[in-house]
């Protein structure tokens, strides 16, 4: 097992944090969008971002780089604040989400967002998209690895059953998938509206190793990983246990908070909490 | 007309077997029909090279546009009811959307499927494809034209529709006609009015022709093979050089074929028309012969709607 020193770890919070800012305040100002599962999902983007994967932000379409697909599209705030941070467009661009003429689209677009491998919203297409991306790299001979995060909410979705087993079944072990398992999706809580559990025995029971997870903790998102890059022959689930709108106590757990904006007071509440400022 | 009757599906196994051996970076995708739609052909040639997802349409659609951007171009095949459908959204967000570089070639299309009945018969795949952005889409007429237009989209980038049927379909080209996506051929020169015909009813149109001809009327038949990007001046010409249309598709004429050609009309030339094609209504179980004549798609009916358009002409 690898040893971190605390300081590394302490940087890549400070830098969720910057990003969980950056999301409320797109969010904000744009007046629309999704800061519950945009906030869920911070830590495992940015442990993705800025410690796991293989990639270039001055090259977005190096041919060897890792990939990343945000199948739960509606989080493209926090996948937005990360890009930005990392280098693939200038951060002051993050205030042009969802606006007229903007490269950053109220749901990922491929076509105009430096960064983005796979145009989502739709839920359920992501992960297979992200199988064919796993295809292609096993066919080419090629080392880069697929990540796909998808929302507790997506498991709902029969094609997400489908990809499974399509990823099982050829053996597809450079893809890994976490699940934002924040237990909350736009009408209540998961296991209310469409019951998922036990969601362990399902990913096994479809021939994938299955991790479990604090979704907030990012020594364990980065051991994880490391796991799944050393299970050869069948792909990883990990499924990440999260808090919907982590960071900002009010919209913790508060499940009307899937698809709204914060009000003025409640967004300067936000980064008090978060350690920003309102200007 | 007695016309040699020849296997689209046959062509397109060809044609895939053909571009894997000259294109390596080619994938093929089926959902548990290859040996229907001849996909199998790729699959025995290029088995590492193909896929196939079982009878998982969207997952296909999907895996498919995950290839087509990591540099791959992607053949998908199905039935054209399960291809289209079944898999709307997953083309729309996944395909269409980003102009991912993957061609939707599917069979069993329209309603020549026959025995199978209303289920299996598509008869708006037409429809559901034109209206998405980015998408071509094409009916090729026989079975030397389905080699053609695969072996063209095939250097083409960015997602096709091509609609192919199950049953041999009368062979109105050869080895030396040309095609290009967009450009429509006339099949016979004619003054009086004009037959646009797709897929397998420009056949009927020509037989139409031949029989118009018996009364004196001098007909024009123009095979408008791609759909979408529709060949505006071809039709327009036609209108004017011989004043009246008739379309005749096999396809509901509810947003199929006919209907594009009418916008083109109505926005830039307003001729009588006439449109030939399968009525509001689902089909049902039969020969191939008995359900044209039942659902309208039969010689007599393009006669009928051409007399129909020459009398309003006057």
């Amino acid at each position: 097992m690898e040893v971190y020193n605390g300081e590394f770890i302490r940087e890549l919070e400070a830098t969720a944090k910057k990003v969980r800012r950056d999301a409320v305040e797109m969010i904000y100002e744009a007046g629309s969008g999704h800061p519950g599962g945009s906030l869920s999902a911070v830590d495992i983007l940015t442990t993705l971002y800025f410690h796991i994967m293989k990639h270039d932000p001055k090259r977005p379409d190096w041919p060897d780089r890792d990939r990343f697909v945000l199948s739960k599209g509606h989080a493209a705030p926090a996948l937005y604040a990360v890009l930005a941070e990392a280098g693939y467009f200038p951060v002051d661009e993050l205030h042009s989400l969802r606006k007229m003429g903007s490269r950053l689209q109220g749901h990922p677009c491929m076509q105009k967002t430096p960064g983005v491998e796979m145009s989502t919203g739709s839920l359920g297409h992501g992960f297979p998209a992200g199988n064919g991306m796993a295809l292609a790299a096993k066919l080419d001979r090629k080392l880069y690895r697929i990540y796909v995060l998808c929302g507790d909410g997506e498991m709902d979705v029969g094609e997400t059953w489908e990809a499974a087993m399509l990823a099982s079944h050829y053996k597809l072990d450079n893809i890994t998938v976490y699940i934002d398992r924040n237990k909350l999706q736009l009408d209540g809580p998961t296991e209310k509206i469409m019951s998922l559990e036990p969601l362990v025995d399902k990913w096994k029971a479809f021939g994938w190793h299955v991790v479990e997870i604090n979704g907030h903790n990012i020594k364990e998102i980065i051991h994880a990983t490391n796991e799944a890059k050393g299970v050869k022959g069948k792909p990883t689930v990990i499924i990440c246990h999260t808090i919907k709108g982590k960071g900002v106590s009010y919209m913790e757990g508060a499940v009307h908070f899937h698809g709204k904006a914060p009000n003025k007071q409640e967004f300067e509440q936000a980064m008090k909490e978060l350690g920003g400022d309102t200007r | 007309m007695k016309w040699k009757l020849e296997s689209q599906r046959k062509q397109y196994g060809r044609a895939l077997v053909e571009l894997g051996k000259e294109r390596k970076d080619m994938v093929v995708l089926d959902a548990d029909l290859s040996s229907s739609t001849r996909t199998a052909d790729f699959a025995a040639a290029f088995p590492e090279r193909f896929f196939n997802v079982g009878i998982a349409e969207q997952n296909m659609m999907d895996t498919a546009a995950g290839l087509a951007a990591s540099g791959k171009i992607v053949f998908a095949s199905t039935f054209a009811v399960f291809g289209t459908g079944r898999c709307y959204d997953q083309i729309r967000q996944s395909i269409a959307y980003p102009k991912m570089n993957v061609k939707i070639v599917v069979s069993h299309a329209g309603i020549t499927v026959g025995g199978d009945g209303a289920s299996h018969q598509i008869i708006e795949d037409i429809a559901l494809m034109r209206v998405l952005p980015n998408m071509t889409v094409i009916v090729p007429v026989d079975s030397p034209e389905t080699y053609r237009v695969v072996k063209t989209i095939a250097g083409i980038t960015g997602p096709n529709y091509v609609r192919i049927g199950r049953s041999d379909v009368p062979t109105v080209t050869d080895e030396d006609t040309k095609f290009e996506v967009g450009q429509a051929p006339v099949m016979r020169e004619g003054k009086d009015v004009t037959l646009i015909g797709c897929g397998i009813m420009v056949s009927k149109c020509l037989e139409a022709a031949e029989e118009l001809s018996k009364h004196g009327v001098d007909a024009r038949v123009v095979n408008l093979h791609t759909i979408k990007p529709i060949d505006k001046k071809t039709i327009v010409r036609a209108a004017r050089e011989t004043g009246g249309v008739v379309t005749a598709e096999e396809h509901s004429v509810t947003m199929g074929m006919g209907s594009a050609v009418a916008m083109v009309l109505v926005e830039n030339f307003h001729v009588p028309m006439k449109r030939v094609g399968i009525p509001d209504v689902f089909g049902e179980s039969g020969a191939c012969d008995e359900l044209m004549e039942k659902y309208g798609l039969t010689v007599d009916n393009i006669v009928e709607a051409a007399h129909d358009v020459l009398k309003r002409k006057k």
